[in-house]
C-alpha cells in the first residue's frame, strides 16, 4: 500500500512538473511583465515569433521585482524543469551564467552580428567567459527627473541642473504649498536617488568607484559624505506619508500637482500618458541634478535554458533572433517607455523624452559617461546591492543616523559581503 | 503490487475472519492488528521527509557556500558569522521579541478579558461572539492591508480626526521608524483576539459551576472568584493559546509584507522576512538557510521543555 501510494504520488508529480509540448518549435517564458503596457509589449513578441512558427507558452510570475519569478525560476531549475527563456537583469545574467545554466547563443550573434548593433555597454554584461548567453531587451534610463510643468511655472521655477540648484528650487516649492519631491519610502527608491546624488555630486569617475568597484577610498571619501549629507537634507523635501509608498503612486502626485517632481526611471511615463499628461507640455523630463551628459542604465534581458530538445534549442534561437527585430525593438520599447538595445533603430516614432533619453545615450556612448544603474542590478551582484539599498534605506528614514555611521556601515557591510 | 491491491480492497472486513485458520488468514489477523499504523504509514513518511528531511537538509546548506542554487562545498560556521554580522538580523532579532512578547501578551489579556465579559450570561451572545471570531476567518493579508491604510497618518485614522476637527492629534507610529514595530502588535492583536477569547470561553464553561457556587456561599466577590478559583483552573489553556500564538509570531510573515514590507528603513523586518530576502532577493542562500536554523533553534528552545513536561506528565498519569 505504501509503495502504491508512493507510486501515485511520484507519477502525479512528474506529470506536473513536465511540461512536454507535442511537436513544433516552443518556447515556454518566465516573466513577470504582467501590467497593462508591459504585456502589451510582450504580446508583440509573442506573435512575430508565432509568424515565424514557434509556439509560446505563457509563465508569468506577477510581482514588480521579480522576487517571486526568481523563487519560482529556482525550484523549477533545481528540478530540472527550467523554462526555456526567462527574463533577468543585467547582473542577474552573470549570475545565471556562473551557475552554468545559460544556453550559448554565440552563433547566432555572430551571425546577426550583435555586437555592432547592439548598445556597446552592455556587450560585457550579456557575455560570460567570452560567449553570448542572454539578449538584451530594451534599455532604460534611471537619471531622470520628472516635473510637473504648470506646478514650476506657478511657482516660477526652472528645473534644477544641480544638487544646490535642487535644494533652492524645493525651498520655494515648499513655500508655495506643494510637496517638492514625489517619493516612495521603499528600498530601491530611495537607493535610486542615493545614485543619481552620487553620479551628481561625485561625477562618473567617482560613480565608477564607489558603486561599480565599491573601492574603500572612495566609499571612505569626503564626497560620500557629501551624498548622505545631501539624503538628509532631502528629508525635508518629501511629505511625511511617504514610507511604503508605491512609485507609481508617487508619480500620481505630481500629475496631481500636490508634488513638484520625481527622480524616476522612464517607466514612470506609462504612468504620465495614461493620465494624458503630454511631455514637454504638461510635464517635463529633464537628467537628473548633475548628470547631464550622463547615461545611467538598466536593462532587461532573456537568458535561454540549457535544454537537450532540439525543438526547445530551435525556439530559442528564434526568440533570440526575433527580440532583435527592428520593428519589435520599435514597438515594444514604445510601450514599455524605454529606448532599444540596438543602436540603429529609427526614433521617429517616440516621444519627446524617448527620443532624448536616445541622444542622450549616443552622446554619453562618446564620452564614456554611460553607467549602469545600482539600484537595477546591472553595477553589481545581488549581495553587494543589498548592502547599499540596506544602508541607504536605513539612513533616510533614521533622522538621528550620522553620515559617518551611515559608511561604517557601508564599509562593513560590504566587506562581510564579500 | 497486485497483492497488495486486495488486501487493501478487502481489508474492512479483515476483523470478521481473525479467528478463521486458512493460511491466509494470519495475515488478516495481522493486518486487523496493525491497520491503523499502516493507514497512518504514508502521512508519517511524508512528515518525515517533508518536515524533518528539509530541516536537516536546511541545516546542510546553512554549512555550504550556497549563493543562488545550493552548492555543497562546506564552510564551516562562515555563514552564521556572517548572519549575525548582519545589523538589519540584529534588528530582525530584537523585533520578534518585542512583537512576540507584546503579540502573545495582548492578545492573552484581550482574549481572557473578552471571554470573561461574554461569560457573564448577557444578551446576544452568540452574535457578539461571532463579531469577535470574525477577525481570525481573514488571512494577515488582508488585515495587513487594512490597517496599512487605517494607520497611514495621511489616509486613515489621523486624517479622519483631522477631518472632524481635531487638529492636534498625531498617529504616524505606521511611518516611524522606532514605533512601525508596534504597528505589527496592534494588528496582530486585533486579529487574534477573538480566536483565544474562543479558547477560553470553551474552558470557562467548563469550569464546574458547584465550585462558583460554593465561593459565592462563603461571600467571595465577583473579582475574587475569577482571581483566585477560575482563572487559576485555566492553566492548560494559557498553555495552548501561548503555543498556538507563539507560532503564530515566529511565522509571521505575510502580516510584516502587508503591513509595512519590512520597512520604514528595515525597522519591521522579522526573521521570516530576513530569510525571504536573503534566499531569494540577495542570492545568500547559505545565510537565509542560517537564520532558518536560528529560527529552528529558538523555537525548540521553547517547545522542547514544554513537550518534555507534557510527555512526562502524561507517563504519569498512567
Amino acid at each position: 500500500m505504501i509503495t502504491r501510494s508512493l507510486i501515485i504520488a511520484s507519477i502525479m508529480l512528474s506529470a506536473s512538473s513536465t511540461m512536454s509540448f507535442a511537436g513544433g518549435e516552443n518556447v515556454e517564458v518566465m516573466h513577470y511583465w504582467t501590467s497593462g503596457s508591459e504585456a502589451a509589449g510582450l504580446d508583440v513578441l509573442k506573435q512575430l515569433l508565432e509568424k515565424r512558427g514557434v509556439t509560446w507558452s505563457d509563465s508569468p510570475v506577477a510581482g514588480g521585482t521579480g522576487m517571486n519569478m526568481v523563487q519560482v525560476l529556482r525550484a523549477r531549475i533545481a528540478s530540472d524543469t527550467a523554462p526555456s527563456a526567462a527574463q533577468m537583469h543585467a547582473q542577474q545574467v552573470q549570475a545565471w551564467a556562473a551557475e552554468g545554466v545559460l544556453t550559448d547563443l554565440s552563433d547566432l550573434a555572430k551571425k546577426e552580428d550583435w555586437a555592432k548593433i547592439i548598445a556597446p555597454e552592455l556587450v560585457p554584461l550579456i557575455s560570460y567567459n567570452g560567449k553570448t548567453v542572454a539578449v538584451p531587451v530594451n534599455v532604460h534610463r534611471s537619471n531622470w527627473l520628472w516635473y510637473n510643468k504648470k506646478v514650476f511655472d506657478k511657482a516660477g521655477v526652472q528645473p534644477p541642473t544641480t544638487w544646490d540648484e535642487f535644494n533652492q528650487v524645493s525651498e520655494k516649492l515648499l513655500a508655495a504649498g506643494v510637496t517638492p519631491l514625489a517619493l516612495g519610502g521603499q528600498p530601491w527608491q530611495e537607493a535610486d536617488l542615493f545614485e543619481n546624488v552620487v553620479l551628481g555630486l561625485g561625477g562618473a569617475d567617482f560613480y565608477r568607484k564607489a558603486l561599480i568597484e565599491q573601492d574603500q577610498e572612495a566609499i571612505k571619501s569626503e564626497t560620500m559624505v557629501k551624498v548622505f549629507d545631501q539624503l538628509r537634507v532631502m528629508n525635508k523635501f518629501v511629505d511625511k506619508n511617504y514610507p511604503g509608498r508605491d512609485w507609481n503612486l508617487a508619480t500620481q502626485m505630481v500629475i496631481k500637482g500636490e508634488a513638484g517632481m520625481q527622480i524616476m526611471g522612464d517607466w514612470a511615463k506609462g504612468e504620465l500618458s495614461l493620465a494624458k499628461m503630454e511631455p514637454n507640455v504638461d510635464y517635463g523630463c529633464s537628467p537628473a541634478p548633475g548628470t547631464k551628459g550622463d547615461y545611467v542604465w538598466l536593462t532587461d534581458n532573456f537568458g535561454f535554458f540549457t535544454t537537450k530538445d532540439e525543438n526547445r534549442v530551435k525556439g530559442q534561437m528564434e526568440m533570440a533572433s526575433a527580440i532583435l527585430d527592428k520593428d519589435f525593438q520599435e514597438a515594444f520599447n514604445i510601450k514599455k517607455g524605454s529606448i532599444p538595445s540596438r543602436v540603429d533603430v529609427s526614433m521617429d516614432k517616440f516621444d519627446f523624452c524617448g527620443k532624448a533619453a536616445y541622444a542622450d545615450r549616443a552622446e554619453a556612448q562618446k564620452t564614456n559617461t554611460s553607467l549602469p544603474s545600482l539600484t537595477h542590478n546591472a553595477a553589481t551582484g545581488a549581495t553587494k546591492t543589498g548592502v547599499f539599498l540596506d544602508v541607504v534605506s536605513t539612513f533616510f528614514e533614521t533622522p538621528t543616523m550620522t553620515s559617518q555611521q551611515a559608511i561604517d556601515q557601508l564599509v562593513a557591510g560590504l566587506k562581510s559581503a564579500e | 503490487m497486485q497483492k497488495g491491491h486486495t488486501v487493501a480492497m478487502s481489508f474492512p472486513d479483515a476483523g470478521a475472519f481473525a479467528d478463521g485458520s486458512t493460511p491466509k488468514s494470519d495475515l488478516r489477523l495481522w493486518l486487523g492488528k496493525n491497520a491503523s499504523q499502516l493507514a497512518l504509514a504514508p502521512s508519517v513518511v511524508i512528515v518525515l521527509v517533508v518536515i524533518y528531511g528539509f530541516m536537516i537538509w536546511t541545516g546542510v546548506i546553512s554549512l555550504t557556500a550556497s549563493k543562488m542554487l545550493p552548492n555543497y562545498s562546506f564552510v564551516g560556521f562562515a555563514q552564521y558569522d556572517r548572519l549575525w554580522s548582519n545589523p538589519i538580523w540584529q534588528i530582525a532579532v530584537s523585533n520578534i521579541f518585542i512583537f512576540g512578547f507584546l503579540f502573545i501578551g495582548f492578545s492573552t489579556a484581550i482574549g481572557l478579558a473578552l471571554a470573561i465579559l461574554i461569560d457573564q450570561k448577557i444578551r446576544a451572545e452568540g452574535f457578539l461572539r461571532t463579531v469577535y471570531l470574525y477577525p481570525m476567518a481573514l488571512s494577515f493579508i488582508v488585515t495587513g492591508t487594512a490597517w496599512k491604510w487605517i494607520l497611514n497618518p495621511g489616509l486613515g485614522l489621523e486624517r479622519l480626526l483631522h477631518l472632524w476637527g481635531w487638529e492636534s492629534f498625531r498617529f504616524d507610529w505606521l511611518v516611524n521608524t522606532e514605533y512601525a514595530i508596534y504597528t505589527l502588535v496592534i494588528a496582530g492583536v486585533w486579529q487574534s483576539s477573538g480566536f483565544v477569547m474562543a479558547l477560553f470561553l470553551a474552558a470557562l464553561r467548563g469550569i464546574d459551576e458547584d465550585l462558583v457556587k460554593a465561593a459565592r456561599l462563603d461571600g467571595a466577590g465577583a473579582t475574587q472568584i475569577y482571581r483566585r478559583i477560575i482563572i487559576p483552573q485555566l492553566g492548560p489553556t494559557f498553555m495552548t493559546v501561548g503555543v498556538i500564538l507563539m507560532q503564530q509570531a515566529v511565522k509571521s510573515f505575510d502580516l510584516v509584507v502587508a503591513l509595512t514590507s519590512g520597512g520604514p528603513g528595515n525597522s519591521t523586518n522579522l526573521p521570516a522576512t530576513f530569510m525571504y530576502t536573503q534566499t531569494f532577493g540577495r542570492d545568500q542562500m547559505a545565510v537565509g538557510a542560517a537564520s532558518a536554523i536560528m529560527i529552528l533553534m529558538t523555537v525548540a528552545a521553547i517547545v522542547v521543555p514544554y513537550l518534555y513536561i507534557d510527555i512526562r506528565n502524561n507517563r504519569d498519569e498512567r
